[in-house]
């Protein structure tokens, strides 16, 4: 059975395209193309990606403009049915302002763009998303943000912990973030927000394919 | 109806602008600057009537993010 998954497109979304890439290279299959303003996804869905860019030209907050699009109320119903949902960049941020997920992507600490690849991690490797890597691995995935200052509560912060929910650290804090948190699971496990982009770690001639993994073990998780 | 929303952030939510300015503002010889702290402002002009609680849930669903601001609504005029 191939893997149905959608790639959903905000205006100023510019990184769909390599999800969808990235997605077809490692599944197969080739992701459908949701668009904002769609009112449902397509049926049978196996896998929702939100990318990175600049949705709404980061009007008011970073993904928050995106979180009220119509097709948002169709991911979090897939989201609370269990749907695999991966926000990747802007996607986290459009995660968090949805309040699919905790917290809240600020402005980098350091003031500037960051666009490099860091080492990261892994620190928890249950996930549907993270289950073929180990745990305390070091994998390095490219960041390419200005707003990916991760920032919540120390009680929520505590309960993130507390229940495993971190899945990547910064081995280097690039930009402030506190407690280092680069990705943040939801309390069922199936929604995942990174601000580094797997999508661009699948093939050598990316630099690196640490990036892989995270999409096959989501594969391998709906197998 | 007009509306002034201002959008803070909240106490201890690092600004790294606000901390940029501050910087900026000393390199200009201004000494006495003890903090800065950058918001935002949205003017709303609303139709007469519109509740109180319609304007707050306005801020709450989207002008504000409560995860890091606090928001104050003063009506203008």
């Amino acid at each position: 059975m191939s893997f149905r998954a959608a790639v959903i497109t905000f205006p100023g979304s510019n990184c769909d395209r390599d999800m969808a890439v990235a997605i077809e290279q490692v599944s197969g299959s080739a992701p459908l193309r949701v668009w904002h303003g769609d009112a449902e996804l397509p049926d049978r869905i196996d896998f929702i990606a939100l990318p990175g860019g600049f949705s709404y030209g980061d009007y008011l907050r970073s993904g928050a403009m995106a979180a009220n699009s119509p097709i948002m109320r169709s991911v979090k119903a897939a989201a609370d049915r269990g749907v695999p949902v991966l926000g990747v960049c802007n996607g986290f941020q459009v995660l968090t302002e949805a309040g699919l997920l905790p917290g809240a992507l600020m402005r980098n600490a350091s003031q500037h763009f960051i666009c490099r690849t860091v080492p990261l991690k892994v620190e928890n490797a249950q996930s549907l998303f993270t289950s073929d890597y180990d745990v305390g691995e070091t994998i390095h995935i490219p960041v390419a943000h200005h707003d990916g200052n991760y920032f919540a509560d120390d009680e929520a912060l505590d309960r993130i912990e507390g229940e495993g929910r971190v899945a990547f650290r910064y081995a280097e804090n690039c930009n402030g973030s506190r407690r280092d948190i680069a990705g943040v699971l939801n309390a069922a496990g199936n929604v995942l927000g990174m601000m580094p982009h797997p999508e661009r770690a699948i093939e050598p001639a990316h630099g690196g394919t640490d990036g892989r993994k995270l999409f096959e073990a989501a594969i391998k998780a709906l197998a | 109806m007009k509306i002034r929303v201002l959008v803070s952030l909240k106490p201890g939510v690092l600004d790294p602008q606000g901390r940029a300015v501050h910087h900026a503002l000393e390199g200009l010889g201004f000494e006495s600057v003890e903090d800065v702290r950058i918001g935002r402002t949205v003017e709303l002009d609303v139709a007469d009537g519109t509740s109180d609680e319609a304007l707050d849930e306005m801020c709450r669903k989207l002008l504000a993010n409560t995860v890091i601001e606090n928001y104050r609504i003063e009506k203008v005029g």
